[in-house]
């Protein structure tokens, strides 16, 4: 019985931090001049207020969850990948392309088609640091940062040339987007909102990614190699597979994301010259939000909810308070740290039911069964 | 262990649900409430009460394209009083998706005017349109209403001014070669840069013009350095569009060279080296379109802010000593592009 | 065309590029060196940068005295540096993601700060060039290596100093044994956490210089957003140098070189798209770094939070 009043503090403790971060911006609100209980129900009512509100926050959860599944994976086998938006564009741009290049197919197919095609080439993207640091010692933080520029310019480049609208290439004012994907091409929307099918494949992925990571030898072995190099070796795992598997499992997640947000949200790709135009900084925010799970796949589904609505509902509250822009990206910034440092508390009670047992096997054993383990032995 | 995580999940999942559904039932109001409690009354022949929304893709003093936006409507609410013009604002709505958000959100909470000053947002407002047909919509910088009768469609014709802009500058250069900074090559960047290269060229062709476009709207320091190179392959006198190039006048400044502005005037910011800036007044169009909306058209026209119709402005710097010949020559081109007489060759 | 690019002028052109870009990367990664080596991985360089650049820029505004402008955009990263230790260290949290909650948290406070106390682009009077005597009367190189402000001086100066203290001190060598073997140096006595404190402060407060030598140094202005990703390329470059001075100088210049190469290429007017021009920096860096096979890991301890045992 203690256990589980654990386990469920354990997994309130985001939401709890979140709303300790939310406290400390009402400060801020209250210099500004604004009522933080007129923001903050603002803030709420954006996210959950309404059925379009709850679906906005889903679409919006969505490639967070996608892009974060990756991160789990990632972070199993001890690679830190923040190259998200660059893989989420290359697979938006080459989906897309499919897309407008084919038409007439049956949407499922096309549908089908463009997700493969956008995760491939999102595995690609995230595959090419994995090489890079598996066989040249190049480290991937360095190579994923660098790998997002040149993301973003070849997005510029096709949306400027190759790939724009017809109609836009004839005018003066040349919008840098591609033409719109025909109507059969689209991800099914489940209610009369904006919500598409994409939430619903993200999920069935999150389940999937547990079983891959903890119900196959793939799966066990990219968490081995992860917890450590040396003894997997050892064993004779070939580490540096391993490690370009990883990334390119979560390069392809992301690449997936990607997709959805063409093929269910915009139908079209457009660039306003830098990363975040297109994505949403879901490249990033995907890493909060799996951080928020705890790099745990299934805990991941409501993190990116929460944070989707945090993110959905700020928007929301600068609309109806008026606020600077700059406070909601500010409170943001602080929430996150406020979770992050949040987990301490979880480690130290953690820490406390395992002094019972202590051993490296056990503790493993133990992660299995307890979501949300130790974030120790991931980083 | 497997049932707490199951339990937990659940528990998790039902929070959320409890939340929205909490919120859900206790009365929309929050958001809807404010601004349009008192729901307009249609009189025709005067000026209704409006409530407009501005939703743009960066800061309202950026220095660039958002302010310019931002100081139309502080201009109209001086004309018409802040009891007749009421307006809110998204800014740095740089993200697509979120700009839709805000923009249906808007039309939704009662405004009766949505501004979506982005030409990325267009997609967005041909879906959501639609489903507002008491919303007058007004999307920029564009021409293209798609056909609905609730979009305006305004752009401003900015390679006039580019124009004007680049017949100075190419009588002010002495070594004959003319830098420009810009950002991505599309839109009113690459309209407003082939008009100022299409200036120079109609009055000394032989000038060389110096284009780079470092794909970037924010990168102060690499707009700085560009303006180095180009300084240093002999440009004395520059130009360059969007928020970043602050960078590049500082540097044409410590060269003593000229700059000539665009999207707003930036003869404060140095008052030594900038000759003239193209000056938008985004308020003569949207007037046109506040006057349709009063005697019941509510879009379905599309605007173009241009130097004839006062849309676009040339603001010469006073604390420069510009010489007879090159200010005849400028107005010269301004009167030649507002009767016709100029056409300008874009590439 | 291309024959143009060997030209003296291009060259030179290319290594002044090469040199004031690379400054404001230098204080940067210097300081995320430092911190890196000791075990604590700070991702939010790009805010610290940009909050040090408002604070410099502001401060410099309203008192028109520099080095206040300096100190207090080095204090304000310290501070941040300090937020960022106490959650990393004390708080033992995750520390890429931590970074980017201070990233998020500084682009977002520079922003609205400057709407609320600034209001619109100004322009400062910053650091002016100081030609060192002699030295810059050399010809073609003492324009190039020896005119320049202060803080382009200082940067350079940093790398042999910074390599020197790593290498060399008593501190050094408590900050590579506490980011080596953390649990060696407590058994020695050395405090692991006052160690790693002291780095992040330090590196928090050389990012905070340089968003300074941005805003009242090379720019003398501040706009929204200005850093653009700098403080991530600057993280990136302390992996290029392997965790030492000299080689974050040689990641530094080889990025900023490239940069200034590209954007001769497009002034040049040879013909090829400019986005591909814009990439080639990136591309190069990694290319070179894959080239060169680097020997060295990172330090053991990186991103593990220290707990004594018992």
């Amino acid at each position: 019985m203690k256990s589980r009043l654990n386990a469920i503090l354990d997994a309130l403790l985001p939401l709890l931090a979140t709303i300790a971060a939310l406290l400390v911006g009402a400060i801020m609100l209250i210099i500004l001049d604004v009522n933080p209980i007129v923001a903050y129900s603002a803030l709420l009512n954006g996210a959950f207020g309404s059925s379009n509100a709850l679906a906005e926050t889903l679409v919006k959860a969505t490639p967070l969850l996608l892009v974060g599944l990756g991160i789990c994976i990632a972070y199993r086998g001890n690679v830190i990948n923040i190259g998200g938006e660059g893989q989420m564009i290359v697979g938006a741009i080459v989906a897309t392309w499919f897309g407008l290049r084919y038409t007439n197919m049956p949407g499922w197919l096309m549908i089908t088609l463009a997700m493969l095609l956008g995760a491939l080439a999102g595995a690609v993207w995230g595959g090419i640091p994995g090489v890079l640091k598996a066989y040249f010692n190049v480290n991937e933080i360095l190579s994923t940062v660098m790998m997002n520029a040149i993301a973003v310019q070849l997005l510029n480049f096709v949306l400027t040339g190759p790939m724009i609208d017809p109609i836009q290439s004839e005018k003066a004012s040349q919008i840098p987007q591609t033409a719109r994907l025909e109507e059969a091409y689209r991800l099914p929307r489940l209610v009369p909102t904006r919500l598409h099918l994409g939430a619903l494949i993200a999920v069935g992925l999150a389940i999937l990614v547990y079983f891959l990571l903890w119900r196959t030898t793939l799966g066990y072995r990219i968490r081995s190699v992860g917890q450590n190099k040396f003894a997997s070796r050892y064993a004779g795992i070939k580490v540096e597979r391993y490690v370009i598997i990883a990334l390119m499992l979560s390069g392809a997640l992301a690449g997936l994301a990607g997709v959805t947000q063409v093929y269910g949200v915009n139908f079209r790709m457009i660039t306003d010259g830098s990363t975040s135009g297109f994505t949403g900084r879901a490249g990033y925010n995907g890493i909060v939000a799996a951080l928020f799970g705890s790099l745990h796949p299934i805990l991941t589904i409501p993190a990116s909810i929460l944070f989707g609505a945090l993110l959905v509902g700020a928007n929301t509250m600068q609309r109806v308070t008026q606020v600077p822009s700059a406070l909601i990206t500010a409170l943001n910034g602080l929430v996150v740290v406020f979770v992050v440092s949040s987990e301490i508390w979880r480690k130290k009670r953690q820490q406390k039911r395992l002094t019972v047992a202590i051993e490296d096997q056990v503790f493993d054993e133990f992660s299995n069964e307890i979501p949300g383990h130790s974030v120790e032995e991931a980083s | 262990m497997k049932k707490t995580k199951i339990i937990l999940i659940l528990v998790l999942m039902l929070m959320l649900i409890f939340t929205a559904c909490a919120q859900q039932t206790p009365v929309e109001e929050p958001d809807v409430e404010e601004p349009s409690s008192e729901e307009p009354v249609e009189e025709p022949e005067e000026i209704e009460k409006l409530s407009i929304a501005i939703v743009s893709p960066s800061s309202i003093n950026d220095f660039a394209f958002t302010q310019s936006i931002y100081d139309a409507m502080l201009a109209l609410q001086e004309e018409y009083g802040e009891d007749t013009i009421d307006f809110v604002y998204s800014e740095n709505m740089f993200i697509v998706d979120d700009a839709a958000a805000a923009i249906r959100d808007y039309a939704a909470s009662g405004y009766n005017m949505v501004i979506a000053h982005g030409s990325q947002y267009g997609s967005s407002l041909q879906e959501i349109a639609p489903d507002f047909p008491e919303v007058s919509f007004a999307w920029g910088t564009t021409v293209d209403t798609f056909g609905q009768d609730n979009i305006y469609a305004y752009e401003a014709a900015s390679h006039e001014g580019g124009y004007v802009n680049g017949v100075m500058a190419a009588m002010l250069t002495e070594s004959k070669v003319i830098g420009v900074v810009g950002p991505v090559e599309t839109g009113d960047a690459k309209l407003y840069v082939d008009g100022f290269v299409a200036g120079v060229k109609a009055t000394d062709p032989d000038i060389e013009v110096l284009v780079t476009y470092i794909n970037n709207f924010s990168d102060v320091a690499l707009a700085a350095e560009t303006a180095e190179t180009q300084i240093a392959a002999g440009a004395d006198v520059m130009t360059g569009t969007a928020q970043m190039v602050v960078g590049a006048i500082g540097k044409i400044q410590e060269n003593g060279g000229y700059w000539f502005g665009t999207q707003a005037d930036q003869a404060d910011f140095a008052p030594d080296t900038v000759v003239a800036s193209q000056v938008y007044h985004w308020e003569v169009v949207l007037k046109e379109m506040i006057g349709l909306r009063s005697e019941g058209t509510l879009g379905g026209q599309s605007f173009v802010a241009n130097l004839a119709n006062g849309g676009q402005v040339m603001a010469f710097n006073p604390n420069i000593d510009i010489p007879e010949e090159v200010m005849e020559a400028a107005q010269a081109a301004i009167q030649g592009i507002i009767d016709g007489t100029i056409t300008i060759e874009l590439p | 065309m291309i024959s143009d690019l060997f030209s003296l002028t291009v060259l030179l052109g290319i290594i002044s590029s090469g040199i004031r870009l690379a400054t404001p990367y230098l204080f940067a990664s210097i300081g995320e060196a430092f911190s890196q080596r000791s075990g604590v991985l700070n991702l939010g360089v790009e805010g610290q940068m940009i909050l040090g650049a408002f604070t410099a820029f502001y401060v410099v505004m309203n008192t028109e005295n520099l080095l206040l402008g300096v100190l207090a955009a080095m204090g304000v990263g310290a501070l941040m540096g300090l937020a960022m230790g106490f959650v990393s260290i004390t708080l033992q949290a995750q520390q890429g993601i931590s970074g980017i909650g201070f990233y998020l948290f500084g682009l977002g406070m520079s922003n609205l700060l400057f709407q609320l106390l600034v209001g619109t682009v100004e322009t400062v009077s910053g650091f002016p060039k100081v030609p060192l005597p002699i030295l810059s009367d050399i010809p073609v190189i003492g324009k190039l290596f020896f005119d320049h402000n202060i803080l382009v001086y200082l940067a350079f100066l940093l790398v042999p100093i910074a390599s020197f203290v790593l290498n060399k001190t008593n501190l050094g060598l408590k900050i590579r044994s506490v980011g080596e073997n953390p649990e060696a140096a407590d058994s020695l006595g050395v405090s692991v956490s006052k160690v790693r404190y002291f780095t992040t402060i330090f590196g928090g407060a050389m990012s905070g210089l340089s968003g300074a030598s941005l805003s009242i140094a090379l720019l003398n202005v501040f706009q929204l957003g200005m850093t653009a990703g700098q403080g991530f390329i600057a993280v990136a470059l302390v992996y290029f140098g392997a965790w030492r001075p000299w080689g974050v100088l040689a990641g530094a210049l080889l990025f900023s070189l490239v940069n200034g190469l590209q954007l001769w290429i497009q002034v040049l007017g040879i013909n090829i798209p400019s986005e591909f021009a814009v990439m080639m920096p990136y591309i190069l860096t990694i290319f070179v770094l894959t080239l060169s096979r680097s020997k060295y890991g990172a330090p053991s301890a990186l991103t593990k939070p220290f707990e004594r045992e018992g």
